[in-house]
C-alpha cells in the first residue's frame, strides 16, 4: 500500500478554463476510450460486420439473378446500397453508447473532471467515424472478392469514402439528439429501426427509381439516401453525376445545421 | 477569493427545484478541512441533489455553494479540479479494463501517458485490485466496481470528494473495506462529503453529521449529539399472546415513555437509558405477559426520523424497503405446505 502524497493538483491553471488544445486531446483520449473497448470484446466488431456482410451475400446470390440478371451485375448496382444502409445503422451505435454513458453514470464522472463539456460527445463521435470507415472498408472488400470492381479508380474511391464519411456525421448529430432523449438504450434502437428501414428502402439504395410507381418516385427523388446513394455508387464505379454528389453534400450541410445546435442543447441540458 | 478557508465544503440557503418541487430547500452545510461530513436522510431526502451542486453537476436556483472557497457556479473549473466523485451506480465503463478505466482518468486530467501508468498502477494495488487490473470492469463483482469507481475518483488527488451512498448494495465485508479506504484518505487530509441512509455508517465515519429530509436539514451534531437526541436504542417488544398486547403497550409508555408503539403483533420504542431493560422485564413479569421476542437494539435511520419528524422517511409512501408494520399481524409467510 503506497502512501498517496496530498499535493496541489497539477491540473489548476489560470481561471480553471479548458484550453482548446488541452480540449482536442481530451477528445483524443475519450475517442480511444470507445476504441479500445473494441480489443476486449471482439463481438461487438461482428455486430458491426455480420449484418452488413450477410446483406452482401444475400444480395448478390439470392437477389441478383431476379434483380439484375446475375449476381455479378447486380452486385454493381447495391453493393452501394448496402453500405450506405449499414452507415445509417451504424449512427444508431452512437445513440446507444451516449446514450448508455448517460443511464449508467459514466458522464457524471467525466463532468466532474475539469475538462472540456462536449470532449465527451466529439470523442464519442470521432471513434463511430473511425468505426464506420472500418465497416466500409470491409464491405468494399467483400465485394471485390465477389466480383465487384472499382472502376471509378483510386480518386472515385477516395471520393466516395469522404463523401460517405460526411454524411455519416451529419447523420450522428440525429444520433447524438436521439441517444439523449430515450430513457433507455432499447428505445434508441426501436426508433432507429422505424426511421431507418423506411428511409432506406424508398431510395435508388437498392432498386432503379424508374422500376417504381410515379406517386413513390416523387418521394424518392427528394429522399437524401437516394442521392447518397447514386453519389457513392457513381463515384465507385466511375460515373457519377455532379448533381447526385452536390445534393448528397447539400443534405449533409442541412442536417448538420438543423441538428448540430438542437443536439448540442439537448446535451447540454441532460449533461 | 478565499473567504471559506475554514471549510473545505459550504452551503448557504442552497435552494434547487425540478420543476415545481423543491429538491433542497434552503439548506446550509459546512465540513472542516479533514473531516466527513455524513449527509444523513432517506430516499428523496435531497442528498444527491446536494452532491451534485457540489459536484458542479447542477446549478442550484438559489443560496450559495463552495468547494475550498471555490464558488461551484462562479469557479466550476476551479472546483473540478480540486474534488473526486464518487456516484451512487459505480460510474465505470465497463468495457475497459480496471487499469484502462484508470489511466482514462489519468490521461483526462492531463498527466502524461507514464505518470498516468504509474498512478493507475499505484491505485489498483491500494484498492486490492490489482490482479483484475487487465480484466474488463464488467466481469467485477459489485465490491470489486465500488473500489474501482473510488479509485477513478481519486486518480488526480482530489483534496475533496464527494461519496454519495457508496455502499449500498454492498455486503458487510466490502463495506468494512471501503470504510477502512476512506478513513485512509481522511488521515491523509482529505475532506469528504458522504451520503448515507445508514446511521450506523455515518456513526462509523462521519465526525459531523446532519440529517435532511424533504430537501431541509432537520439535525445536525456529532453521532453522539444526534442519537441522543433521537433515542439511541430502541426495545422491540413480542408478547406471545396478541391479547396482551395493550397491556404491555401500556407498561412499555409507563417506563420508556410516550413514543412507544404497537407495530404489527409487537411493540417497539426509543430508548435512551440501557438501565431500562431490567425494569421492563420486571413490570412484565409482575403483568405475567407471556414474552416471545425482548431485544434491545440501535436505532435505524427510520426511528431516528420518526423521533425527529414524526413521520416515516419517505415522502408518498416510498415502498423501499421500511413499509411500515404491513397488514399481516403474525405474517411469518404461509405455512410452506409445499408441493405435495
Amino acid at each position: 500500500m503506497t502512501a498517496t502524497a496530498p499535493a496541489v493538483s497539477p491540473r489548476l491553471r489560470g481561471s480553471g478554463r479548458v484550453r482548446p488544445l488541452d480540449a482536442l486531446r481530451q477528445t483524443a483520449t475519450l475517442a480511444w476510450r470507445s476504441l479500445v473497448s473494441i480489443k476486449h470484446n471482439p463481438l461487438e466488431l461482428v455486430d458491426y460486420s455480420i449484418t452488413p456482410i450477410m446483406f452482401v451475400f444475400l444480395f448478390t446470390y439470392v437477389f441478383g439473378g431476379q434483380m439484375a440478371g446475375s449476381p455479378e451485375e447486380y452486385l454493381r448496382y447495391a453493393l452501394a446500397g448496402v453500405i450506405v444502409q449499414n452507415t445509417l445503422f451504424m449512427t444508431t451505435y452512437t445513440a446507444m453508447s451516449l446514450n448508455t454513458d448517460l443511464t449508467k453514470g459514466v458522464f457524471d464522472r467525466l463532468r466532474s473532471l475539469p475538462i472540456a463539456r462536449s470532449a465527451p460527445l466529439f470523442g464519442r463521435i470521432a471513434a463511430d467515424l473511425v468505426k464506420q470507415l472500418w465497416a466500409m472498408l470491409l464491405m468494399i472488400a467483400l465485394g471485390v472478392a465477389l466480383g465487384f470492381r472499382i472502376t471509378g479508380g483510386p480518386g472515385g474511391f477516395l471520393g466516395a469514402t469522404l463523401m460517405l464519411l460526411i454524411f455519416a456525421a451529419a447523420v450522428s448529430w440525429i444520433a447524438v439528439l436521439i441517444g439523449m432523449l430515450a430513457g433507455d438504450a432499447e428505445k434508441v434502437q426501436v426508433f432507429a429501426f422505424v426511421l431507418i428501414f423506411p428511409i432506406t428502402f424508398t431510395s435508388s439504395a437498392f432498386v432503379r427509381v424508374e422500376t417504381m410507381p410515379g406517386w413513390l418516385q416523387a418521394w424518392v427523388h427528394v429522399n437524401p439516401v437516394t442521392h447518397l446513394s447514386d453519389a457513392f455508387r457513381g463515384l465507385l464505379l466511375g460515373d457519377a453525376t455532379g448533381r447526385s454528389v452536390l445534393w448528397t453534400l447539400a443534405w449533409a450541410a442541412g442536417i448538420a445545421a438543423v441538428f448540430i445546435p438542437v443536439a448540442m442543447r439537448a446535451y447540454r441540458a441532460r449533461t | 477569493m478565499t473567504t471559506g478557508t475554514t471549510y473545505a465544503i459550504r452551503a448557504e440557503a442552497l435552494v434547487k427545484r425540478f420543476k415545481e418541487t423543491p429538491a433542497l430547500a434552503g439548506v446550509d452545510l459546512a465540513a472542516r478541512p479533514g473531516t466527513v461530513l455524513g449527509l444523513l436522510g432517506p430516499n428523496g431526502a435531497g442528498k444527491t441533489t446536494a452532491v451534485r451542486v457540489f459536484a458542479t453537476l447542477l446549478r442550484p436556483d438559489a443560496g450559495r455553494a463552495e468547494v475550498a472557497g471555490h464558488d461551484v457556479v462562479r469557479e466550476p473549473g476551479r472546483v473540478r479540479a480540486m474534488i473526486g466523485l464518487t456516484g451512487q451506480y459505480a460510474a465505470v465503463d465497463e468495457q475497459l479494463t480496471g487499469s484502462e478505466n484508470l489511466l482514462l482518468i489519468g490521461r483526462l486530467l492531463g498527466m502524461a501517458r507514464a505518470d498516468a501508468r504509474a498512478r493507475a498502477r499505484e491505485l489498483l494495488e491500494r484498492f486490492h485490485l490489482d490482479d483484475a487490473a487487465g480484466r474488463a470492469a464488467k466481469t467485477y463483482s459489485g465490491g470489486m466496481r465500488r473500489r474501482l469507481d473510488l479509485a477513478a475518483s481519486l486518480v488526480g488527488r482530489p483534496r475533496v470528494l464527494f461519496l454519495d451512498e457508496p455502499t449500498t448494495g454492498l455486503d458487510p465485508h466490502s463495506r468494512g473495506e471501503l470504510w477502512d479506504m476512506l478513513r485512509g484518505l481522511v488521515a491523509e487530509g482529505v475532506t469528504a462529503l458522504l451520503t448515507t441512509q445508514y446511521l450506523n455508517e455515518a456513526d462509523q465515519l462521519a465526525d459531523d453529521i446532519v440529517v435532511i429530509d424533504r430537501g431541509k436539514v432537520i439535525a445536525e451534531g456529532t453521532p453522539d449529539q444526534l442519537k441522543s437526541q433521537a433515542g439511541g436504542q430502541v426495545l422491540q417488544l413480542r408478547p406471545v399472546h396478541r391479547a396482551d398486547l395493550a397491556t404491555a403497550h401500556a407498561l412499555i409508555t409507563e417506563a420508556a415513555g410516550p413514543q412507544a408503539r404497537i407495530e404489527g403483533d409487537g411493540i417497539t420504542a426509543p430508548v435512551n437509558d440501557p438501565a431500562l431493560m431490567p425494569s421492563v422485564v420486571r413490570r412484565l413479569d409482575q403483568a405475567s405477559i407471556a414474552v416471545g421476542e425482548l431485544s434491545l437494539r440501535r436505532s435505524s435511520l427510520d426511528e431516528v426520523f420518526l423521533a425527529l419528524t414524526g413521520h416515516r422517511t419517505g415522502p408518498g409512501g416510498d415502498p423501499d424497503g421500511q413499509d411500515p408494520g404491513g397488514p399481516g399481524p403474525g405474517g411469518r409467510g404461509p405455512d410452506g405446505g409445499g408441493p405435495s
